[in-house]
């Protein structure tokens, strides 16, 4: 505990308590930036979860401006709030996820899963403070991640690593492809098979209530429509 | 600025999505906070190269290249996930993590299921 | 050829046979009876030619070492002196005989083959311990007759008897070979070497340091291998493998290997007078107690099992006076005659179909049946019981004159004490073979009753068998008599005046108190002749018999074998007249004098009382022990099995806990906290 006491000397030394603009508005922003995603993690709507992440990314795109990394932040909004989330947003659709408030979105694992990432978080926060807490980055003079100064680092030393993550994009596309056609060709297969125990869970599930649980893909809509 | 504020920032996200990748039920929110991690990791990247890029010599700025690299990755991963869990959804009629539990031990959790499930064909 | 390579070809020739035989057994059948006989043959001849190139004179010694083995070197060696040419001839010529034998009296056998191989690589076993000069290569040809007499004695192993003596057999003889063992271990250690001659040499110039200790370890094999009280209960036994084996392993040479050893190793025992006096009193119980317990035997071969016994007691009540001479001239002539009496047995076993003497008594005319075995037999009888012109005369007499010289003290081999003990035993076996032997004949040849089956003609070869066997054993003894000593270390073998005037009375004092006996019970049985009458048993057993008339006789033997026991009971009791001259001993005799109950309490049981107890503590408390062992990891197993619940998530979280704590674990050491 040697760490933790030195701590507070350290940071009152360097004027913690008078921090500049660019400090003030990072700190709003991540305070944003955390409780979005806190929301994200802890939301019943799945659909509202998708939604505050947008928010958290967006906020993040923001820290990297803050930053001076301006090319990451764009990139940051076009492929994460662009795409990233689009896609989340139809796979959820295409799950027939339910719009609204759904009582177990959360499973029995959330206290060890939260016991865990307190835990870690305590242990992170402690030592990136413990380690960094006299370091200062200084965000005068030119800015470090322009997209000049970024492409010029990118194409003349990754140059390489560049060109074989085109490739491994390229499998990516193909295999998220035969992955799919795949599971098509396999509910294809077991259609006759699965077609008759979905509609005999469903029938039950209509008439008997207590057989009718959310597991199952079929007593959801019901339960969608219900919510609507 | 203080190196610590984006440093604890990103610690703090990572431990959000590290949480909800363990306690969310719906394998698409668990991708969520993948992603979480994954741009807490980014946020970590580009403030070092910031601060290396002025304390340093010659850094490349790898930092902010691995986090494109990041960047991209991570929507190849997304993608693969996605299909992943569609066609998980497509066979087993759910996406719930804790449904999926083939890797079960033995007799005591598989056993019942599968003799109830036999003797329902044998029946029906 | 130089006479070492002749003698290497005598052993050599049989093994070859034997080999050829077990490979073209079944693929080639023409060719196994001249694969069984030619052998011995050409052994026999050569064996002849190399006793008449050693001539008795000096010892034919070569030897050569294959490979460095160790300390003390093994060698192939030979060592040919007059002992070992005669003996080999003994053995070669009795081989022959019983391979001659065979081929008629097994003729329809399935397992000829392997029996004719398994006889001639005794054969071959027995020659190379008979010419070996090195104690090692002699105890593998020991060995190998061990295991050859127990496959020949379990011929007919679909009989639980013959089943039971193989094994009786191949475990006595090996309680009595470990001790061997140790003990030339401990002759080569204190000889420095494994070769006769030079054992011999380091004798002589007194350098064995354990020599009482040696004998009797020694002594030990010898009595498993000879048959010698308290090792003597598998011969009797072992009469249930088929007759020929019987005359050439368990009567004519391989229980005569013991008696040959020490013959050949006499200065190693000489050299302790305590072992003289151990091997003496062995010598005198076997002789007495084999000569009263075959006056009690009803069949026929143990009868001639037990004479085998009390014969090779006078063979090593002659060693045990120091006359190895008069010990080898015994062996060799009641080789001669011994073989003779199985063979003959055989035949008369195959034409009454019986092997119980109280049976054979029941048949009027038997020996018109069999005419060539009732000379023959007689002849060997005669010379059992040492009758004058015959051979067992002289060497027995010879026997007994050493015994004399000792006990007259004009010898300092052999400790007085064990001459006394010789003579005195002697004597009286003299008065008992005489006995037993008279009611052998009486029995088998006197026969009042019904008429004898008529089986037709023995086959020639057996016949002519008998006869080739006969001539020895008549004429051996009276014609070797006064050359033999040429042969051996020079000591006369002429019989006594006193010794043989007082074992030939009480032979004849034997033979007439037998026939007395046998005249009485005779006219008992026939005064009453219906309380013991040829029972339902025996009448099936001679149907039996007689349904196979032109069958084998070693089926016939087999059937016999098998019938033999309690159908004969009642018949016993009557017409013995053994059990008249031995009154009470009768019951005891009959049955061995119980030696077998007696080792059965003494070793049988408590070994199988501690083995049952081992089995209790090993599944009692051993296993206990074990389950509890495993206990332990299963109740683990299951308390680990419930953390597989398949959910992914549990899993990550301990992942990432452990890893927390592993990390934190990481920074407190780092920083030295």
């Amino acid at each position: 505990m040697r760490l933790a006491s030195s701590l507070n000397p350290a940071a009152a030394q360097h004027g913690f308590l008078s921090p500049t603009g660019v400090e003030i508005a990072f700190l709003l922003v991540g305070l944003v930036t955390f409780g979005a995603a806190l929301v994200t993690v802890t939301t019943r709507q799945l659909v509202h979860a998708a939604l505050w992440l947008v928010v958290a990314l967006g906020g993040l795109a923001v820290e990297y401006l803050l930053l001076t990394a301006e090319f990451i932040a764009w990139v940051q909004v076009l492929i994460y709030v662009g795409s990233v989330v689009v896609l989340l947003l139809f796979g959820l659709m295409l799950t027939k996820a339910p719009i609204g408030r759904s009582p177990d979105a959360d499973s029995g694992n959330r206290w060890a899963a939260l016991t865990v990432a307190v835990a870690a978080a305590v242990a992170l926060v402690w030592v990136v403070v413990d380690a960094f807490r006299a370091t200062w980055i200084d965000l005068d003079g030119p800015p470090a991640g322009t997209t000049r100064v970024t492409g010029e680092s990118l194409f003349r030393h990754w140059v390489l690593p560049f060109e074989a993550l085109s490739v491994l994009l390229l499998a990516a596309l193909v295999g998220a492809i035969v992955l799919s056609r795949k599971a098509t060709a396999d509910a294809d297969a077991s259609g006759p098979t699965a077609g008759p125990t979905a509609g005999a869970a469903a029938g039950p599930g209509a008439t008997s209530g207590p057989k009718a649980t959310a597991d199952t893909p079929v007593a959801r809509p019901g339960e969608k429509e219900g919510a609507r | 600025m203080h190196l610590a504020y984006p440093a604890v920032l990103s610690a703090l996200l990572f431990c959000t999505g590290l949480y909800g990748v363990l306690a969310r039920r719906n394998a698409i929110l668990v991708l969520m906070s993948v992603e979480l991690m994954l741009n807490a990791v980014n946020l970590n990247l580009v403030a070092f190269d910031v601060w290396l890029s002025r304390a340093a010599q010659e850094t490349l700025h790898s930092g902010q290249a691995l986090t494109l690299f990041t960047i991209a990755i991570a929507a190849a991963e997304i993608g693969i996930g996605l299909a992943i869990v569609l066609a998980v959804y497509r066979n087993r009629g759910t996406s719930d993590i804790d449904k999926l539990r083939d890797t079960a031990e033995g007799p005591e959790t598989g056993g019942p299921d599968s003799s109830e499930a036999e003797k329902a064909e044998a029946t029906a | 050829m130089t006479t070492t390579a002749l003698a290497a070809l005598v052993p050599l020739l049989p093994f070859l046979g034997a080999a050829a035989g077990l490979l073209l057994g079944r693929t080639a059948p023409g060719f196994v009876r001249p694969l069984a006989v030619l052998p011995p043959l050409a052994s026999l001849v050569l064996a002849a030619l190399v006793a008449v190139r050693q001539g008795g004179g000096q010892a034919v010694d070569a030897h050569t070492e294959l490979t460095p083995t160790g300390s003390v070197p093994i060698e192939l060696a030979l060592h040919i002196d007059g002992f070992a040419a005669l003996v080999a001839i003994l053995v070669a010529f009795v081989a022959t005989c019983v391979q001659i034998y065979s081929t008629g009296y097994l003729r329809d056998d399935p397992r000829y083959p392997s029996y004719a191989a398994l006889v001639s690589l005794f054969t071959s076993a027995m020659l190379l311990v008979v010419y070996s000069g090195d104690l090692i290569v002699l105890l593998v040809g020991w060995e190998v007759m061990g295991i050859c007499s127990y496959f020949l004695v379990g011929h007919y192993w679909e009989t639980p008897e013959a089943r039971a003596a193989s094994l009786k057999a191949f475990l006595v003889t090996k309680l009595g070979d470990v001790p061997f063992l140790i003990g030339l271990f401990a002759l080569a250690t204190d000889a420095g070497s494994f070769r006769v001659t030079r054992v011999l040499g380091a004798v002589a110039s007194g350098d064995l340091h354990h020599p009482t200790l040696i004998a009797l370890l020694l002594l030990a094999g010898v009595a498993g291998k000879s048959a010698q009280f308290p090792l003597h209960t598998w011969l009797p036994d072992a009469m249930a493998g088929p007759t020929p084996v019987s005359a050439l392993i368990h009567a004519a040479t391989m229980v005569a290997a013991g008696v040959y050893f020490i013959a050949r190793l006499l200065p190693v025992f000489e050299a302790s007078s305590a072992a003289m006096v151990v091997l003496a009193v062995m010598a005198a119980v076997t002789m007495t107690g084999s000569g009263l317990a075959a006056l009690a035997q009803d069949d026929i071969k143990r009868v001639l099992a037990y004479s085998t016994i009390g014969q090779l007691g006078y063979m090593t009540g002659a060693l045990a006076v120091g006359d190895r001479g008069a010990a080898v001239f015994h062996l060799l002539s009641h080789g001669a005659f011994k073989a003779l009496l199985f063979l003959a047995a055989g035949v008369i076993i195959h034409a009454a179909g019986t092997n119980s003497l109280a049976a054979m008594s029941r048949m009027r005319g038997l020996r018109d049946r069999v005419p060539d075995a009732y000379w023959t037999m007689t002849v060997a009888l005669l010379a059992l019981a040492a009758i004058p012109p015959f051979s067992g005369f002289f060497s027995k007499e010879s026997v007994l004159g050493a015994a004399e010289h000792v006990v007259t003290g004009s010898t300092d081999h052999a400790p007085g004490a064990a001459g006394w003990i010789v003579l005195v035993a002697g004597l009286f076996t003299a008065l008992l073979t005489a006995a037993y032997a008279t009611r052998l004949w009486l029995l088998a040849f006197r026969g009042r009753g019904a008429e004898a089956p008529d089986h037709g003609r023995q086959p020639l070869t057996m016949t002519v068998v008998l006869w080739v066997l006969a001539v020895p054993s008549l004429a051996f003894g009276g014609l070797a008599y006064r050359s033999l000593p040429g042969w051996f270390d020079g000591r006369d073998l002429t019989p006594t005046l006193l010794t043989s005037i007082l074992s030939t009375g009480l032979a004849l004092v034997g033979g007439l108190l037998a026939y007395g006996a046998w005249q009485r019970t005779s006219a008992l049985s026939a005064r009453v002749p219906a309380a013991p009458a040829p029972s339902f048993e025996w009448e099936r057993l001679q149907g039996e018999a007689a349904a196979h008339p032109e069958g084998d006789a070693s089926l016939v033997e087999a059937h016999a074998l098998a019938g033999h026991g309690p159908a004969y009971r009642d018949l016993v009791r009557t017409a013995d007249p053994g059990r008249l001259l031995l009154g009470p001993l009768y019951r005891p005799a009959a049955a061995g004098f119980h030696l077998d109950a007696v080792y059965a309490a003494l070793f049988v049981r408590p070994v199988q009382a501690a083995a049952s107890l081992v089995r209790f503590l090993d599944s009692a408390v051993v296993d206990t022990y074990v389950r509890g062992a495993a206990a332990l990891p299963r109740l683990l197993g299951a308390a680990v099995r419930r953390a597989q619940t398949g959910n992914v998530q549990t899993y990550v979280s301990a992942l990432l806990a452990g890893t927390v704590v592993l990390a934190v674990a990481v920074v407190l050491v780092a920083a030295g906290a």
